[in-house]
């Protein structure tokens, strides 16, 4: 199969930027070639597909190392399908999914299971998060060695903080030595015995509130013991400003820490919550303007390295209720390159550095491969700019509906999604 | 003029006007209590579910009092007789409810913002019977209607509420019922009892209660709940009684006059000294009383009143 992707502005921040052509031969990129005079690694007419990408930016493939497939387990609410037919809609060629499932992955069962049912799509790829501790309980360590031979890519007791210091802190001696990347759902859950936000807002709707301290406490705990350990740790979903500084302050000592936030917490703040909209539940919450702005100078100054969408289908049964009985979580993966574009718009990101935070750096804090170069795998995301469009949830490809961001318009998305050379979605 | 909302959730979506014309038709409707014969045929035919999510006996009686002294058949139905007990969803049993054609529905839950949800799905009229830690609207209209009937006019007078202000719908209800009409409000409580941001509702917020009722006309105390003890909101009802509690000695610098309210149940010895509760400022039972006329009001002008005057 060879395919060429002709006229883009390719760019793969730190190597390549300018108008090019791709060529791409069978899964890995044959040539990348600037101009007219260079010679092609193949003619024109022996190619299968040209997909034109006049105004396109031909980026390497996005990542999204945040993402929640219900598979097994909760199937009506998503499954390891249609998970990832939304992720190719949203431009990611990769993504992580999260082990809190129904079982745990927290057995190499789990993990092949994941892994097989993904690898017979061949779409995107699924990379499974394994957990920290057994069940999720918090009260002895998952068997590392064997979820790493059966495909694991990290750790995480995701949605559930790791209460004890102790088992966090041999989880990270242990993992180390095996190669799997802790993520931390930094939470003190003592102090977030609320729903939503603590401030004004939740004040006036009488909803209890979760202070920012709930999250910055953790966080700071996490950036502790990735200095006692010397092991990375990687902060899910941060979404406070006093979590933005303490991991600017540990950066700059070199304590290995590295950070994601999800374009929500970039978008939205507590008001969303105003008329009691379930779909601006979500854990940690949608915090006050300051915070927002917060995230948005941590993802220019990279003291966040990641956008992830922390996408979290849930159905109508668990969002149509009373608030504070409705479960916690959006979807994102069809949203998040479009929201990303919004910031690159207003100037608080470069083009250039939206990609690093949602294409190189998962890449490299996973540890996997990446870029777009010219013998690598052929995983690219062709970002239309140009493109207006309404997002409707109903069309999406996505088992859940629940997003705040239905009905938005948009200016830009991913017009074609490849992976290994195969068009996986395409607009 | 009556009202043309279908449903009563709040006090913020009132105008001024509104309030007026629910408090002035209870103060025509309150004289029906005091016959002999305490009815009338305003609203027969007319059917009102009290669907009761949560305990409570004060509000759901007072409800059912006002309901029947206007000859509307009233239903109570509660959350351990409910399907909800079964696992049906609260939009379903709404839906249920519907399909038996009630008028109103007055609604009573722990979770707040439970009633709008009702009020969404329902073509029958929602009053908000108190969403958990969110409103209690016609709990702040009966009071409006008790410091008026004592004071002719709400505007200009000063009000303190005093307690754990954070789990108080009512206490946001009044703020925002007592600010709208042109009342000054003070909130007081130890600072765990004071929400963040509970200056933003537009009420003057200090953790001195000395500073709090100095000069006021209203002095409304709220019910303390010995289980917050445990979420450590504050160490013993013996301190609490001594730096909060409102006695004879500290009602000094409000007021000569100023009126002493309570939401009920009390707590005596607690919140408020018995010789306060029971003195000659207090209308603590005229609030009890005043909350049937109230609510006749609110039904009468929810199921009778102009809005369905076209099917009369």
């Amino acid at each position: 199969m060879r395919i060429i992707i002709k006229g883009g502005r390719v760019l793969n921040p730190g190597e390549l930027d300018g108008l090019m052509d791709v060529y791409i031969q069978d899964d890995v990129i044959a040539g990348i070639v600037e101009n007219a005079d260079a010679t092609p690694p193949f003619e024109a007419d022996s190619a299968d597909r040209i997909i034109s990408a006049d105004g396109c930016i031909v980026s390497p493939g996005l990542i999204d190392m945040h993402v929640h497939l219900r598979e097994p387990g909760e199937e009506y609410k998503e499954t390891i399908k249609t998970g990832i037919q939304a992720a190719a809609a949203g431009g990611f060629t990769g993504i992580c999914c999260m082990p809190n499932t129904l079982p745990v992955n927290d057995s190499k069962e789990v993990t092949r299971y994941i892994i097989g049912q993904a690898k017979a799509l061949a779409s995107v790829r699924v990379f499974p998060i394994a957990a920290v501790s057994r069940g999720l309980a918090g009260d002895s360590l998952s068997e590392y060695g064997e979820l790493k031979e059966a495909g694991a890519m990290g750790i995480t007791d995701d949605g559930k903080p790791v209460k004890n210091s102790q088992l966090m802190r041999r989880a990270l001696e242990y993992s180390k030595s095996i190669g799997l990347r802790m993520i931390s759902h930094s939470e003190e859950l003592a102090l977030a015995n609320g729903v939503m936000n603590e401030g004004p807002t939740a004040t006036r709707l009488g909803l209890s509130g979760i202070p920012n301290a709930a999250e910055s406490i953790m966080v700071m705990r996490e950036i502790a013991l990735a200095e006692l350990t010397n092991t990375p740790v990687h902060i899910a979903h941060v979404s406070t400003r006093e979590s933005v500084r303490a991991i600017r302050a540990a950066k700059a000592e070199g304590i290995p820490v590295t950070a994601e936030t999800a374009p929500h917490y970039f978008t939205l703040t507590d008001q969303a919550v105003a008329e009691y909209d379930t779909h601006a539940k979500m854990n940690p919450p949608l915090r006050s303007p300051e915070d927002r702005e917060a995230v948005c100078e941590a993802l220019t100054d990279g003291t966040l390295d990641v956008i992830a969408t922390d996408h979290a289908p849930h159905s109508d049964l668990e969002k149509q209720v009373p608030f504070d009985e409705a479960a916690n979580g959006v979807i994102g993966l069809e949203t998040s390159l479009s929201l990303g574009l919004r910031l690159v718009d207003a100037g608080v990101l470069t083009i250039s550095r939206l990609i690093e935070i949602m294409a190189l750096n998962p890449a490299r804090i996973l540890g996997l491969g990446s870029g777009l170069r010219v013998g690598g795998k052929a995983d690219l995301t062709v970002i239309d700019l140009s493109v207006n469009y309404q997002y409707r949830a109903a069309n999406g490809f996505s088992k859940s509906r629940n997003t705040p961001f239905d009905g938005w318009e948009f200016q830009g998305r991913a017009k074609c999604t490849l992976v290994s050379g195969r068009i996986v979605h395409e607009i | 003029m009556g009202l043309l909302k279908k449903d009563l959730l709040d006090i913020d979506s009132l105008s001024v006007d509104e309030i007026q014309t629910i408090l002035d038709t209870a103060d025509g409707l309150k004289e029906i209590s005091s016959r002999p014969i305490k009815k009338v045929p305003t609203l027969r035919g007319k059917t009102v579910i009290l669907f009761f999510h949560e305990p409570s006996t004060r509000t759901r009686m007072s409800f059912d009092i006002a309901a029947k002294r206007l000859s509307a058949d009233s239903i109570a139905i509660t959350a351990n007789t409910s399907s909800m007990v079964k696992g049906e969803t609260l939009i379903d049993t709404a839906k249920n409810l519907e399909a038996m054609a009630p008028d109103i529905i007055v609604m009573r839950h722990s979770s707040a913002g439970a009633p709008y949800l009702l009020a969404k799905a329902l073509n029958a009229g929602v009053i908000n019977a108190g969403d958990g830690m969110h409103a209690h609207p016609t709990q702040a209209l009966l009071d409006m209607m008790t410091v008026r009937e004592a004071k002719g006019d709400l505007a200009g007078l000063r009000i303190a509420i005093i307690g754990d202000i954070a789990h108080s719908r009512v206490a946001r209800s009044n703020v925002a019922g007592f600010t709208k009409m042109g009342a000054e409000v003070r909130l007081a409580g130890p600072p765990t009892m004071i929400p963040q941001g509970a200056d933003k509702l537009g009420a003057h917020v200090t953790y001195d209660m000395a500073e709090a009722i100095a000069d006021v006309d209203v002095v409304m105390m709220l019910r303390v709940q010995k289980e917050r003890q445990r979420s450590f909101l504050f160490p013993s009802e013996r301190e609490y009684a001594a730096r909060y509690g409102l006695n004879r000695h500290r009602l000094k610098t409000a007021k000569k006059d100023a009126l002493i309210m309570h939401p009920g149940p009390m707590n005596r010895g607690v919140e408020i000294s018995p010789d306060v509760a029971d003195g000659p400022y207090s209308v603590i039972l005229d609030q009890v009383a005043n909350g049937v006329a109230l609510r006749m009001a609110l039904l009468y002008l929810l199921a009778g009143g102009v809005r369905n005057a076209d099917h009369h």
